[in-house]
């Protein structure tokens, strides 16, 4: 159990840095790449919950994370991109 | 358990590597390439280690878990490199040069 809480507060840390990092950057495309890393990093966590709690609703909560992510990430760059 | 505590701890060391990446390149595009594969490399390891740690804590549904976390598995590493790919492709539409570091063919001579 101490494994677990270990790598819980290590995940918060790389997660609110990533998060400080979308605040402090200027350009548009600094802060959709910081929001990428930082979705990853969030898919991770929710699947170590999931091992934490013995629950599988957790792991199909971070799938369905992950597809919203895509998509938002693919929408951001296609409106930057400037073509329908 | 040594195997499965080792994975994890290269998955946090692997993702802790793609957060200094993010802090510490200096263009967009290498910040890219550093980021998404040091984080999807971290996040490969990290899985395998979860759930070859919860085959010693799940009792029953194991075979589920690992099956749920498989399929995300199988969609992170669709959605991650084509989610770089459009990013970088919107940066290099929307006007950013990539800062080039080392360049040789800059005053290069015609060949002969």
């Amino acid at each position: 159990m101490i494994l677990y809480l270990i790598i819980s507060i290590i995940l918060s840390i790389l997660a609110l840095l990533c998060w400080l990092k979308v605040i402090i950057s200027r350009t548009i495309v600094d802060k959709m790449v910081a929001l990428d890393a930082a979705n990853t990093i969030v898919i991770s966590f929710l699947i170590l919950l999931g091992a934490i709690f013995k629950e599988i609703v957790y792991v199909d909560v971070a799938i369905v994370y992950a597809m919203l992510s895509f998509v938002s990430i693919i929408y951001i760059s296609r409106y930057l991109e400037g073509c329908k | 358990m040594i195997t499965a505590v080792a994975f994890l701890c290269a998955g946090i060391f692997f993702q802790t590597i793609g957060v200094i990446a993010l802090y510490r390149f200096p263009d967009v595009y290498t910040r890219i390439h550093g980021t998404t594969m040091c984080t999807t490399l971290g996040s490969i390891l990290f899985y395998i280690g979860i759930s070859m740690y919860a085959f010693f804590s799940f009792n029953e549904n194991w075979l589920a878990f690992t099956s749920h976390i498989f399929i995300t598995l199988i969609l992170l590493l669709i959605t991650a490199p084509t989610g770089s790919h459009a990013i970088a492709r919107a940066a290099y539409k929307s006007g950013i040069k990539p800062k080039v570091v080392f360049d040789k063919l800059r005053d290069a001579k015609c060949s002969k």
